[in-house]
């Protein structure tokens, strides 16, 4: 069965390549999401087409399947004949997914609940990358405020955190906060660290 | 006070303004509302969004409003458009060979000559085996049924001798640079973008075509709107509020600045504040113009889900879609617009409430005093470019009066 990938995330595209030849769905075909979609999707003639809910390409697409519902071989979208929860699920999930007409509930199901899995342990992945960035830019906010501290009070670097840690207890603030306080102020009055 | 929170889907156009202006600038706080808004880049994307309760409501596209009621393409949902957000707005871009060919420089075109001269380019190419290419953001969108009105009106038949695409608005300069379409029928920013990067002229303004054409509207699930009318109700008065703000000229500037932000239209400030103030330019480094009508909103109560616009939808849908007009469908299609939900939320008010919920349209030359039941009420010109009226009560007629 082929399935077209239409992604804005040529991450997330491979991901999902991915999961779909481990369960044994290696007729893939990626497709170029910003030029040429509906000559590109016509050459590939799919029976499955997943694509992402942020696509801008998803008007140009469904336009065609409106046409070529006239046509011989009329795709349609998989929520005209799924269950209700699964579209939700793919919608919540921000995948949609679009079937030739006829292709059976059974074999349509795994794709469907896989890219739904798939989309889902992306965004987990990008919140704790996100996550991952946030830590590393706090951390060097935080050593670029100690230094600041220990050479304006000269103190050691211990003691440089603890006043940065006591003063965000009281001020009820992160750490990180405090820190990015004190180098723009510091950025300010033309220490320039 | 807490505020209750209500979600709305946009795309980042000029038109999503009321509710974003609602929010920024406190219409919606002040009758207890807080607006979250949710942007998206394709009107399958907004609408699923709403049908599936990501969101509580949706700027749209007002056909397809009426589409998705009326399940064409994907099973129907009840839909409600209690309040229309806005007039026209939109404009015809040609890419810059066939301007060459059809447009006089420096001045607006008038239809019928513009017309005329594209109807001798389309023959030709369609004789050539190489047929003019359109582009438009959507099947079931007033810039189709626009395009198409004028295309049949002046005697080039839509299908037949110009292909009519849909496009991504994003990509619409791109297209036009690259010759994948002759010319695109879409909202601002995107004409202007095309003029700026010198890709495309501004042909016509769609307010030419129909002085009073009914663009997005506010669309809900009718579950929604039935299970929280005191919600509706708020929602309308805040937009009606926002959109009498909108027309203040003072208002403006600050406007263009909150719609320019990232978070919205991501568009530079100057080219929204040409569109929020009527004024186009309609080539690269040429001084806009000033065209009046060109975004209607607010006055002549254009915020008002005529049943009768509805109506009008619904023929053209008929028209291009090639089904059968169905009186049945057609009531239902009107029952989409909801002007007894713009009635009650804004009762007691100060906003005037027309008497009627259908008029003829297209029928209005010189302003017209016309029944409220609250406030003064007049309507000025509504016509459509070659004069036809449209009466919803005689709309099969219409249907087969039309080229």
């Amino acid at each position: 069965m082929r399935i077209a990938i239409i992604d804005t995330s040529t991450t997330r595209a491979a991901i999902i390549s991915e999961g779909l030849r481990e369960a044994g769905l290696d007729d893939l075909v990626l497709i170029d999401n910003s030029h040429a979609l509906v000559a590109q999707i016509e050459a590939a003639n799919p029976e499955v087409v997943l694509i992402n809910l942020e696509n801008p390409s998803r008007d140009v697409l469904e336009e065609y399947f409106a046409v070529s519902r006239a046509l011989a071989k009329p795709i349609a979208m998989f929520v005209d004949q799924s269950n209700p929860e699964t579209t939700a699920a793919a919608i919540d999930a921000g995948v949609s997914a679009y079937i030739i007409d006829g292709l059976s509930k059974q074999r349509i199901m795994p794709i469907v609940d896989l890219a739904v899995r798939r989309f889902n342990a992306f965004s987990r992945l990008q919140a704790e990358l996100h996550e991952a960035r946030n830590a590393l830019a706090d951390r060097a906010a935080i050593d670029k405020a100690k230094a600041i501290l220990m050479r304006r009070r000269a103190i050691d670097e211990p003691a440089a955190y603890a006043l940065l840690r006591s003063h965000a207890m009281q001020s009820n603030r992160r750490i990180a906060e405090v820190a990015e306080a004190i180098i723009t102020s510091a950025a300010l009055m033309g220490d320039d660290t | 006070m807490t505020l209750d929170r209500i979600r709305i889907g946009f795309l980042p156009l000029v038109d999503a303004a009321l509710p974003i202006l609602a929010r920024e600038r406190g219409f919606a706080a002040a009758h207890g509302l807080e607006i979250e808004l949710v942007r998206d880049l394709s009107w399958a994307t907004v609408r699923d969004r709403l049908l599936y309760g990501h969101t509580d409501a949706a700027h749209m596209i007002a056909p397809l409003a009426i589409a998705t009621a009326l399940g064409r393409g994907r099973p129907a949902v009840e839909i409600d458009v209690p309040f229309a957000l806005g007039l026209n707005g939109n404009a015809i871009t040609f890419s810059i060979p066939l301007a060459a060919e059809t447009l006089e420089d420096g001045q607006l075109g008038e239809p019928r000559a513009v017309g005329e001269r594209l109807r001798q380019v389309a023959l030709a190419r369609a004789q050539a085996r190489r047929p003019l290419r359109f582009g438009v953001v959507h099947r079931y969108s007033s810039h189709n049924y626009m395009l198409r009105y004028w295309l049949a009106a002046v005697g080039i038949r839509p299908d037949l001798d110009v292909e009519i695409v849909t496009i991504s608005p994003p990509f619409a300069a791109d297209a036009l640079a690259a010759g994948e379409v002759d010319g695109i029928c879409v909202g601002e920013p995107w004409n202007s973008v095309a003029v700026d990067r010198g890709v495309g002229r501004i042909a016509l303004v769609t307010a030419q075509i129909w002085r009073r054409g009914v663009e997005k509207v506010l669309a809900m699930r009718r579950e929604t709107a039935s299970a929280s009318p005191d919600l509706v109700d708020r929602l309308v008065r805040a937009l009606h509020d926002a959109a009498a703000h909108f027309v203040e000229p003072d208002a403006a500037e600050e406007n263009a600045r909150i719609l320019a932000q990232p978070a919205y239209l991501a568009a530079p400030e100057e080219t929204i504040l040409r569109a929020i103030t009527d004024r186009v330019r309609l080539s690269q480094g040429a001084t806009p113009l000033h065209i009046p009508d060109f975004m209607f909103q607010f006055r002549e109560v254009a915020n008002f889900p005529w049943r009768s616009q509805a109506a009008w939808l619904y023929s053209q849908m008929t028209r291009w879609d090639g089904t059968p007009f169905s009186s049945e469908e057609a009531a239902r299609a009107e029952g989409v617009f909801r002007p007894d939900l713009y009635r009650r939320a804004l009762a007691g008010s100060g906003a005037i409430l027309p008497g009627a919920s259908s008029k003829l349209e297209g029928a209005i030359g010189d302003p017209l005093g016309a029944g409220s039941v609250q406030g003064r009420l007049v309507l000025g010109a509504d016509r459509f470019f070659d004069g036809r009226a449209f009466d919803p009560d005689d709309a099969e007629a219409y249907l087969a009066s039309l080229p």
